[in-house]
């Protein structure tokens, strides 16, 4: 499981408010949501971003409301994963569940810039940056993190629990 | 080693004799939550999974609180299906307009939530039930969805910091004062993944309402949970409330704590978090050029009986001034006919300010209060992000009740003189 494409790049705390401004939280579709991500910090993104492509943050990222709409716009948005120097603990757990993938890993995303061509390899945890030619190494998926996520996020896996029964 | 409060809890609720700070634990809830933006999202994740019961319809709470009295035709689908959702389901602790209130005031005042329970809330502001002693945490709404089909949630055990509260509180100073000056001082990201335990013999001091909008901002220093321990102001606010028996832990003797905060109650000041982030705390005096066009007072931080009685106080025979908005919310219906029947609605009115009924509206930017470009409010809200309240252009200083409604009289940030009096 890989992804590759362009970085956008954020500073510390981006919170949830910025990733989906509450004003547009009227309603719960996740595409008509996804026209407004990043909106507030960026009103380019939407316009640029193509599937498979990294957001690179600093410390802290999806702090603020617990909102599931921050990961899910970014998810619909076609993002391939978040590396960040750290997470908040809602977005994580949200980002987990709803399979967005986010990788927790301060060097590269201190060493990844705008415009950078980024490769993630999820088993292993190696983020490459292709533009530069330097290779992190961030820690892969605790297993039962990636027992949610094979099994689809964290209803599916339920799901299938309650099928075996 | 010994376990924190939050440990022992977690502990209990997952049915082990002992808990590790990492420890991976599946826990029992007490109580699942969800409100009019967080629920739908829920409703149509156990849809897609195929999950068409709850696990306890007694246990799970739905309030319709961010955008009731429904602000647009998208805002009432959304109350609607969540409405649905609790008539098919026979959901108790469903609360539509005209017995709502903000949920993390109405939940306690209604004696839902008590101490010693697990609680998880799709709303970040969740941590707020820890001033009873309780376990309570914010989640998404897969999450919320997956607690109400199965009563349970997945945790990791935090580790904690230990915040020594000692004297009392100065009578300029409030709740929220404490709160924004641990903020500064930790930073937004400062507890993160951790518990704020909250020990020391200043807390006997502190009134429910003070804890409650204490253990509110946990979350805006990273925490996963804030907690108080139960003492003799917890029990009585209990009494006659909590619908089910409270249940009282306390940390062991030997708890292991990664740091200590002290704070001295008695040195603490008026203070207001500047934006963007609520860790930009200063002195409200340092802010007095700082001109405003707006207040609002209330929310799940300050809109509790106290909160009301203090902008009373301050605004009553007074007029504010020319040129700035004040906005009060009583966070609940009953301290919405509280303040009817105390005559405080009639002496806002009189000052000048308006009255609306239990909503997050300007909290979050939703509605009823949206700033314009290049526009200031002082909020007793708990976030000043970008754009938080309105135009990203548009900026939000969070303060304390008193400091709000002073700041209204005058229309520059103020710091009050003498609580309740406002010279």
């Amino acid at each position: 499981m890989k992804t590759q494409g362009t970085a956008f790049c954020y500073p510390d705390h981006v919170d949830t408010d910025v990733i989906i401004p509450a004003r547009y939280l009227n309603t719960s579709d996740a595409a008509e949501l996804a026209k407004h991500c990043m909106e507030d910090i960026d009103t380019e993104f939407v316009k640029q971003i193509q599937p498979g492509d990294v957001i690179a943050a600093g410390w802290n990222f999806g702090c603020g409301s617990s909102r599931e709409h921050a990961p899910l716009v970014i998810k619909t948005c076609g993002v391939g994963c978040v590396i960040a120097k750290s997470f908040a603990r809602i977005f994580y757990r949200n980002a987990i569940n709803i399979g967005l993938p986010i990788l927790e890993c301060p060097e590269a995303a201190e060493g990844i810039s705008a415009g950078d061509h980024v490769e993630v390899d999820f088993e292993t945890g190696i983020i490459t940056n292709h533009t530069t030619g330097a290779g992190y190494q961030a820690q892969p998926f605790p297993p039962f993190i990636r027992n949610i996520i094979t099994k689809g996020g964290l209803l599916a896996s339920l799901k299938k629990d309650s099928d075996h029964e | 080693m010994g376990m924190t409060m939050t440990q022992v809890i977690l502990a209990k609720h997952a049915g082990l004799e002992r808990v590790e700070v990492g420890q991976l634990i599946q826990a029992k809830l007490d109580i699942v939550l969800g409100n009019d933006i967080t629920t739908p999202v829920a409703i149509r994740a156990m849809e897609q999974a195929g999950l068409e019961q709850v696990w306890d319809a007694d246990r799970i709470a739905i309030v319709l609180d961010h955008f009731v009295p429904n602000k647009d035709i998208k805002a009432a689908e959304q109350s609607k299906q969540c409405r649905q959702f609790a008539q098919k389901h026979g959901i108790r602790h469903f609360y539509d307009v005209g017995k709502m209130g903000i949920e993390h005031v109405l939940l306690p005042e209604q004696g839902v939530v008590t101490a010693g329970d697990c609680i998880i809330g799709a709303d970040s502001h969740t941590c707020t039930y820890g001033a009873l002693g309780a376990f309570a945490t914010g989640i998404g709404s897969t999450d919320m969805a997956a607690g109400m089909a199965t009563g349970e949630a997945w945790f990791k055990v935090p580790s904690a910091i230990r915040v020594e509260l000692t004297g009392t509180l100065p009578e300029t100073c409030s709740g929220k004062d404490v709160i924004l000056t641990l903020i500064g001082i930790l930073g937004v990201d400062g507890a993160r993944y951790q518990s704020l335990e909250f020990t020391g013999e200043g807390i006997a001091s502190l009134s429910m309402d003070d804890r409650f909008c204490i253990c509110n901002m946990a979350i805006e220093a990273g925490a996963k949970n804030g907690i108080f321990p139960v003492d003799d102001v917890t029990l009585a606010y209990l009494k006659g409330r909590s619908e089910r028996e409270p249940v009282v832990y306390t940390a062991e003797p030997d708890a292991v704590y990664e740091r200590t905060v002290t704070l001295r109650l008695s040195e603490m000041q008026p203070t207001v978090s500047c934006p963007h982030l609520p860790e930009n705390t200063k002195a409200a005096s340092a802010l007095s050029q700082i001109r405003i066009d707006q207040v609002v007072i209330g929310s799940c931080t300050n809109g509790r009986m106290e909160d009301m009685e203090t902008a009373y106080h301050i605004l009553k025979g007074k007029h504010i001034a020319d040129g700035v908005r004040c906005i009060i919310i009583p966070a609940t219906m009953q301290i919405y006919r509280e303040c009817v029947e105390r005559g405080y609605v009639t002496a806002f009115i009189d000052a000048g300010a308006v009255v609306s009924t239990p909503t997050c509206g300007p909290c979050l930017g939703g509605y009823m209060g949206i700033l314009a470009a290049g526009e200031r409010c002082v909020a007793t809200t708990n976030r000043n992000f970008v754009g938080r309240m309105g135009h990203t252009d548009s900026a939000v200083y969070l303060a304390s009740p008193a400091t709000a409604a002073a700041s209204a009289l005058t229309g520059y940030i103020t710091a009050p003189s003498r609580k309740g009096v406002y010279i």
